[in-house]
């Protein structure tokens, strides 16, 4: 890595390194803005026969190099070429990488609900996917929790507990527990595991004399010093530096690819992360990200400043589909599903996915049970970020006596759905759905927004690669987010409460950019589109009947600013808490069916005719 | 139309009759190699062993004899490195003159570790348990990873399932259906099929997995099962493809697909042809990166050429004429021939845009295009 001048770069390579795709963008100055220009991708090389990760990447690169007509490559192919010297390569490279399954953590803390869910907040907020959390008091027996050390082999453990001049005894009770298991590495066995403690920093001589001898051992600043405040900083950064030093070294060809790059290598979600956190402080807005894979969902939040990342390791739409049947149920499943459908041969369809997960929908109907399945990882996935995502635990509050009686302890949600303002969308079911009006629908059925809420999709799914260009250059990799990467898909307006079908439950007068006025009156069960193209908002009055709510109180009327999108303005009357579907087959089914023709969502329910002829 | 380029990468299943298969066989912490580079083995031949630590138990004697952490050191009877047996006392306390004595025991067989004066815990670690590799093919050991395990490569009948469940097994193979589009019932299984590996035909059920499982069958090999049978045989939904663990008597291997489905005939034809010979056969199945199937090999007593190894690395795309199975409805399971591939993307009727190809089917001769994804290759060397 070269001191470079990231203020002045003319282009940018960047690659994301996934399980099964290495994908190349390539992002030069166009006038005066950073513009996405092409992008390339070619299979992964992690794995026998290659072993090298470095020939997807120069396979990807070449396919960028052929798609924009000029050189990026050395006359051997062999090499990228740094910095821009005329038409002839690209001033930085950069990549991220998620394959070989990416990082693996084991974390532990003494508290269950405190250190040890601290712990968790870190790994994952750095990128990894947390194996196990281990705490004093999770109810395993010592032993137990030595085979589930042994047991898991994880890339790195952090640990931590108590706070500053807290305990130490149960600090060091886990430390000896670690010592016991003596813990191999997941890749090569001949290598000693790192360990990070971040735990109280009375305890480290203790933790040192049980774990410097058996593994690779460092020390970072308590990330819980206090009750009332996480220091996760530290301990987040000391995870990237040993996932570089240790575990990409382990990777096939990964040290050739970092002596290549000009900024350090980040795991995939921790890109992710780093992008969505920087857009919502850049508009100092609370943002909910989502990028479902083949394998996992990672579910990013930020809320008041306070970012979260969760990753569901086994909700996807390929690898992990047999596990979205398992977690949702068949029957959560089938209330998407807009047809008949025999379950046995149903479960069959799933397992067959599961086992050759590359294969695609080729059928409308295949595509519409994909998009069900897609909704409910989605939902588990995001149900499982809001009971993460809280405040933190085990922290004295000062209360006034109309305290006394709301029994609260800390531990809410943050997740605050009426506070929302943006859902982005990213991933190849979300990305690449062949019309944008699925993806919106979707994500609203999915995260369930409540109030005035915009929804937008990554495009082509380069959220990996600006977050690591924004550790280099800000307001390159910013630019190109808004202008290239974001897809604005539209604003879902959905007031909170229940009905009965035919109720009124909400007016909405949109005063349009062209002049014109849009009024509709929605009632209980209904979806509406408005078409509102991006650019110019639309001013817009919104006055729920008694009982509900769009963000004022219930019953008091709303004027913001709406934004339009590629799909438009999508009004849902369906209720919250909970969103109302039919519970009658058939009458559920006619629901779906109209619901999805409002918004212009599949081919065969274009038009009444069609529907009225059975098809 | 320009060259057809076989720029398509769908890795099919292998079924070969005759090919070179090579194993890591490898020990999961250090140990000992018990063969050199060169040695023939044969698949029941422990190549490595090693012995994994014992389990570990912990107590509290600090808390047991109401003592300062500080303070358990000495009240230890046994030291660090002592054997000791269950309920063997391993620290006393006296007090009042040595008139009371408060006692601390083991919480089981094995050897005192370690003594923390920290938490006042007492580590004893169980007897080590003794892990063995075995050669698990009928070959020669062609490279060794010094204290971690060997390569074996042997020439052998290969055939590579889609989905397994349980470890690996040998056995002889005993052909229960009489062609790849019969079933297998649970009457069809005769009582004589201890330590042998069952070969059904299209499809079977969980009645008649149990009764090979309860007459000792080694494994089943057949095309087709029901999704919903393989959570009841073993009592959870299998959420994420990666198997071989599982608590089985009786390996199973899915060569096709969840569902009725015959079996592909180079499978049948080869597993028949092999009747009466002894495989092994592994359910482990992971996909993810680093995809594992589960497969059936049958070793050959042939040496291995060079040449040979080399060859059996080569990775074949899809070409015009080549033989490929549809892996996804429509047409789920049929066999066809490639007979173009466009290059360009095409729309498909769900809207998306795919490279697809044609192939024509080879019972009907009718002609299906399709998207690229959802085909596999069938091999046919």
């Amino acid at each position: 890595m070269g001191t470079k001048d990231f203020a002045n770069i003319r282009s940018v390579l960047a690659t994301d390194c996934g399980s099964t795709t290495t994908k190349a963008i390539l992002i030069e100055k166009v006038g005066e803005e950073y513009r996405l220009v092409t992008r390339g991708e070619a299979p992964t090389t992690v794995e026998a026969p290659f072993e090298d990760v470095t020939k997807g990447v120069l396979n990807a690169i070449k396919e960028v190099e052929e798609l924009r007509g000029r050189k990026f490559l050395s006359d051997d192919g062999e090499k990228i070429l740094t910095p821009q010297d005329g038409d002839v390569g690209a001033d930085v490279y950069i990549s991220t990488s998620s394959a070989g399954g990416g990082l693996q953590m084991m974390v532990a803390g003494v508290v269950h609900a405190m250190t040890a869910e601290s712990a968790a907040r870190a790994a994952l907020g750095a990128g990894s996917i947390v194996m196990d959390t281990l705490a004093s008091n999770d109810h395993r027996l010592p032993h137990e929790k030595i085979e589930t050390i042994r047991h898991l082999r994880p890339d790195m453990i952090l640990l931590a507990g108590g706070v500053d001049g807290g305990t130490i005894k149960h600090v060091v009770e886990l430390a000896e527990l670690l010592a016991s298991a003596n813990p191999r590495p997941r890749l090569g066995i001949a290598y000693k595991l790192p360990i990070i403690y971040a735990g109280n920093k009375a305890a480290r001589e203790a933790v040192a004399e049980q774990l410097e001898d058996k593994s690779d051992l460092t020390m970072v600043e308590n990330l819980r010093p206090e009750l009332e405040r996480e220091n996760l900083g530290p301990a987040r950064d000391k995870i990237h530096d040993l996932f570089m030093e240790h575990v990409m070294q382990q990777a096939p060809g990964y040290n050739k690819l970092m002596a290549w790059t000009d900024a350090p290598i980040m795991p995939t979600p921790g890109a992710v992360g780093k992008l969505i956190e920087h857009a919502a402080k850049l508009n100092n807005i609370n943002v909910v990200g989502v990028d479902i894979g083949g394998a996992t969902t990672d579910v990013f939040s930020v809320f008041d400043g306070i970012f979260n990342r969760t990753v569901s390791a086994n909700l996807g739409m390929s690898y992990s589909m047999s596990n979205v049947l398992a977690s949702a149920g068949m029957e959560n499943i089938l209330r998407w599903v807009p047809m008949d459908l025999d379950e046995p041969e149903l479960r069959n369809r799933i397992g067959n996915k599961m086992i050759r997960p590359t294969t695609i929908p080729a059928e409308l109907e295949e595509l519409k049970v994909e998009q069900a399945l897609a909704r409910e990882a989605l939902r588990l996935a995001f149900q499982q970020h809001k009971e993460f995502a809280v405040s933190l635990k085990g922290v004295q509050k000062q209360r006034t006596i109309s305290d006394a009686f709301s029994q609260d302890v800390g531990g809410e949600t943050l997740v605050d759905m009426m506070s929302l303002d943006l859902i982005i969308g990213s991933g190849g079911v979300l990305s690449h759905a062949p019309r944008r009006s699925q993806s919106m629908r979707m994500m609203i059925d999915s995260f369930l927004p409540e109030g005035v809420t915009r929804i937008a999709v990554d495009s082509i799914f380069m959220m990996p690669h600006l977050g690591v260009l924004s550790e280099v250059n800000e307001h390159a990799a910013v630019e190109v987010f808004d202008r290239d990467c974001l897809i604005y898909l539209g604003t879902c307006v959905a007031p909170i409460g229940r009905g009965k079908a035919g109720k009124e439950v909400m007016k909405i007068t949109l005063s349009m950019p062209d002049g014109r006025s849009v009024e509709k009156t929605m009632l209980f069960g209904e979806l509406a589109l408005i078409d509102l193209p991006l650019g110019q908002p639309a001013r817009a009055r919104i006055e729920p009947r008694r009982g509900w709510d769009i963000g004022e109180g219930p019953g008091n009327p709303l004027e913001c600013d709406i934004h339009g999108g590629v799909v438009g303005v999508i009004l849902d009357t369906r209720g919250r808490r909970p969103m109302h579907i039919p519970e009658d087959h058939k009458e559920r089914v006619e629901k779906l069916n109209a619901w999805s023709r409002v918004v212009d969502e599949y081919p065969d329910i274009d038009s009444p005719e069609k529907m009225a002829a059975g098809q | 139309m320009a060259k057809k380029k076989a720029n398509v990468f769908t890795p099919g299943l292998k079924v070969s009759p005759e090919t070179v298969v090579t194993k890591e066989r490898r020990l999961p912490i250090p140990g000992q190699l018990l063969v050199d580079k060169g040695a023939k083995v044969a698949s029941k031949d422990i190549i490595a062993r090693t012995e994994l630590p014992g389990k570990v138990q912990m107590s509290n004697v600090a808390n047991v004899l109401s003592l300062l952490p500080g303070e358990v050191p000495d009240a230890m009877i046994k030291k660090d490195g002592d054997k000791v047996e269950k309920g063997e006392v391993i620290a006393e306390k006296r007090s009042f003159f040595g008139l009371f004595r408060g006692i601390a025991k083991s919480p089981m067989d094995g050897t005192i570790e370690a003594v923390s004066r920290i938490t006042g815990q007492v580590t004893v670690r169980g007897t080590p348990t003794p892990v063995e590799v075995a050669a698990y093919l009928d070959g020669d050991v062609v490279e060794v990873f010094p204290n971690e395990g060997v390569l074996v490569r042997t020439k052998a009948t290969f055939i590579q399932g889609i989905f397994g469940l349980a470890g690996e097994r040998h056995g002889e193979l005993r052909l229960l259906s009489s062609s790849p589009d019969q079933p297998l019932k649970e009457d069809d299984i005769p009582d004589d099929v201890e330590g042998q590996i069952i070969v059904a035909g299209s499809y079977t059920d969980q009645a008649a997995f149990r009764r090979a499982m309860e007459c000792g069958a080694n494994g089943v090999v057949v095309a087709g099962m029901d999704y919903s049978d393989i959570k009841d045989i073993l009592g959870y939904e299998v959420g994420v493809a990666v198997t071989g663990n599982e608590p089985l008597s009786t390996t199973l291997i899915v060569t096709e697909g969840f569902g009725h489905i015959d079996m592909a005939h180079a499978t049948f034809d080869l597993l028949a042809k092999n009747a009466g010979r002894v495989a092994s056969i592994n359910g482990a199945t992971q996909i993810r990166a680093g995809v594992i199937r589960p497969e059936i090999v049958i070793s050959l007593e042939d040496q291995v050429t060079d040449e040979e190894a080399e060859k059996a690395e080569e990775v074949v795309g899809i070409d015009a004429g080549s033989l490929v199975r549809v892996i996804r409805v429509p047409n789920f399971g049929r066999l066809g021939r490639v007979v173009e591939l466009p290059p360009e993307l095409t729309v498909l009727p769900t809207e998306s845009k795919a490279r697809v190809l044609t192939i024509e089917f080879i019972d009907d001769g009718q002609k299906f295009t399709l998207p690229r994804a959802n085909v596999e290759r069938i091999e046919e060397r």
